[in-house]
């Protein structure tokens, strides 16, 4: 399996070296024959309005859409949260999304960066220690979707079939756990 | 569930969300619009910018605090503000006001021209500038959770910057290629504290997320950067002192995403109007050199 992780703006380096870690083989996507040539794709923490922004304009707005309609795994941390979401509050006027994940999202729930924190949580069972920054959360959840960690009493991780999404940063610790469960649970097959 | 705030890691963690960004000087709320819609991915929020102080002259000090909430009201990406080198009660004040990050910067007129601010007495991260490695080391030491080196702020000329991050670039690999029991005179000579020293040695980068600052005025200077190393871009004066701020700011975010690609490059270079007229570094006596201010 070939891991992409979306490189238009913000920290990939760090998912790459996760991915990595796992044992793949993972490359920046930054045009739409990247995307092509990858089976998973990664959306790193980041500017979700920048990130937006370059999508569109190199194309890759329609294609990443596309990738997830037709059941490609994806993984969204912190800013891929948003992006991955279906609704979102407290974004900008009209901010876009790729969508796909039946939830509602607010952008910067947490607080500004004072308020940024990292604490000890619960993803799928297990203890992880998580970095949450300027963070989102997870205000509404669809039917289909399984919360797999909480903080302030909000889902923090989250999937839906093949689309899986974190507030917070696993790339930014050591830990794995996250990036394993991505790999080992959603993209198997592949 | 025991949550910790202000620690280092989501101080350099809020830095490294940045990477591969534009961070772009605006002077007000109208500004801030701008710069979102083109896609910077934080805004630093001054009163007037660096070639503005330049010309007016007269002491730089941090921006009024009505100004900078408006800024803050206007936009949902990060806000960053100004202080005087060594000002830390100004530095207290722009904390108050919930601002994302600190410059402790020579653009403004310094406070101390011996001590710089302790920067671990805030639970807000701090940006400083860096002429070298030594430099942005001792920043580090005091608490900076982000670099930029320094480059000419307020000139439009590029070769300051290029200058600076050629410095720290050679002085980090020079570390990189030094036996162990060499690094303690590494340490004195860089006046740097040894532990950073050889941390540097061993992994080969700094410790925190190095953007470039000072003199970036085009796309191509953006990508320059992009190319030397740096991990993103500050542009100051470079985008609404030139002819078409929306169209510069969003061609500016493009290079420096698809910095090596020429064709890429090209395209955002065109038809972008008239850039910042911009003052050559030579021709700006010595003792008017933001740069050199930092110790």
């Amino acid at each position: 399996m070939k891991v992409g992780v979306l490189a238009l703006q913000g920290d990939f380096r760090e998912h790459v070296a996760a991915s990595q870690s796992c044992g793949y083989e993972a490359t920046e996507v930054r045009r739409v024959e990247e995307l092509e040539s990858v089976d998973s794709l990664i959306l790193p923490g980041g500017e979700s309005t920048t990130i937006i922004k370059l999508a569109e304009h190199f194309n890759l707005f329609a294609s990443i859409q596309k990738k997830i309609r037709e059941g490609m795994p994806v993984y969204g941390s912190c800013a891929g949260m948003i992006l991955l979401a279906d609704r979102i509050i407290d974004g900008i006027e009209g901010q876009k999304s790729f969508g796909g994940l039946d939830v509602t999202v607010r952008r910067n729930a947490f607080g500004r960066q004072v308020d940024s924190f990292e604490s000890d949580l619960t993803f799928n069972g297990t203890l992880l220690h998580a970095v949450f920054i300027r963070a989102p959360w997870v205000e509404e959840i669809g039917a289909d979707v399984e919360v797999l960690s909480t903080a302030a009493e909000h889902p923090v991780a989250v999937r839906q079939g093949n689309l899986l999404a974190t507030s917070f940063h696993p790339e930014l610790t050591a830990d794995l756990a996250v990036h394993r469960y991505f790999f080992e649970e959603i993209c198997t097959g592949r | 569930m025991t949550e910790s705030t202000g620690t280092a890691r989501v101080k350099r963690g809020m830095a490294e969300m940045l990477k591969g960004g534009v961070i772009m000087d605006v002077v007000n709320a109208e500004q801030a619009k701008i710069a979102e819609e083109a896609g910077a991915c934080a805004v630093m929020a001054l009163e007037r910018v660096p070639a503005d102080i330049r010309a007016q002259g007269g002491v730089a000090r941090m921006s009024d605090p009505d100004m900078i909430e408006k800024i803050q009201a206007a936009v949902k990406i990060p806000v960053m503000a100004k202080v005087r080198i060594g000002h830390f009660v100004e530095a207290q004040i722009i904390e108050s006001l919930n601002v994302d990050y600190i410059d402790e910067s020579e653009v403004l007129t310094p406070a101390d021209y011996t001590n710089h601010i302790d920067k671990w007495k805030f639970k807000i991260p701090f940006v400083c500038g860096a002429t070298n490695l030594g430099e942005a080391l001792r920043r580090i030491n005091e608490g900076a959770a982000m670099i930029r080196s320094k480059g000419e702020a307020g000139t439009g000329d590029v070769s300051n910057a290029m200058m600076h991050m050629r410095t720290i670039g050679a002085e980090i690999r020079r570390l990189s290629s030094l036996r162990e029991d060499e690094l303690y005179v590494a340490a004195k000579e860089l006046q740097a504290p040894y532990a950073l020293v050889k941390e540097v040695a061993e992994t080969g980068k700094l410790p925190v997320v190095l953007f470039t600052a000072g003199g970036i005025a085009t796309p191509a200077d953006a990508a320059l950067m992009m190319q030397m190393g740096a991990d993103g871009v500050f542009i100051g004066s470079g985008i609404f002192k030139s002819g078409n701020p929306a169209q510069r700011a969003a061609a500016c975010v493009k290079a420096t995403t698809f910095y090596q690609d020429a064709k890429v490059l090209a395209q955002a270079s065109r038809g972008l109007g008239e850039a910042m007229v911009g003052i050559n570094v030579a021709d700006i006596p010595a003792p008017h050199r933001l740069a050199e201010r930092g110790w």
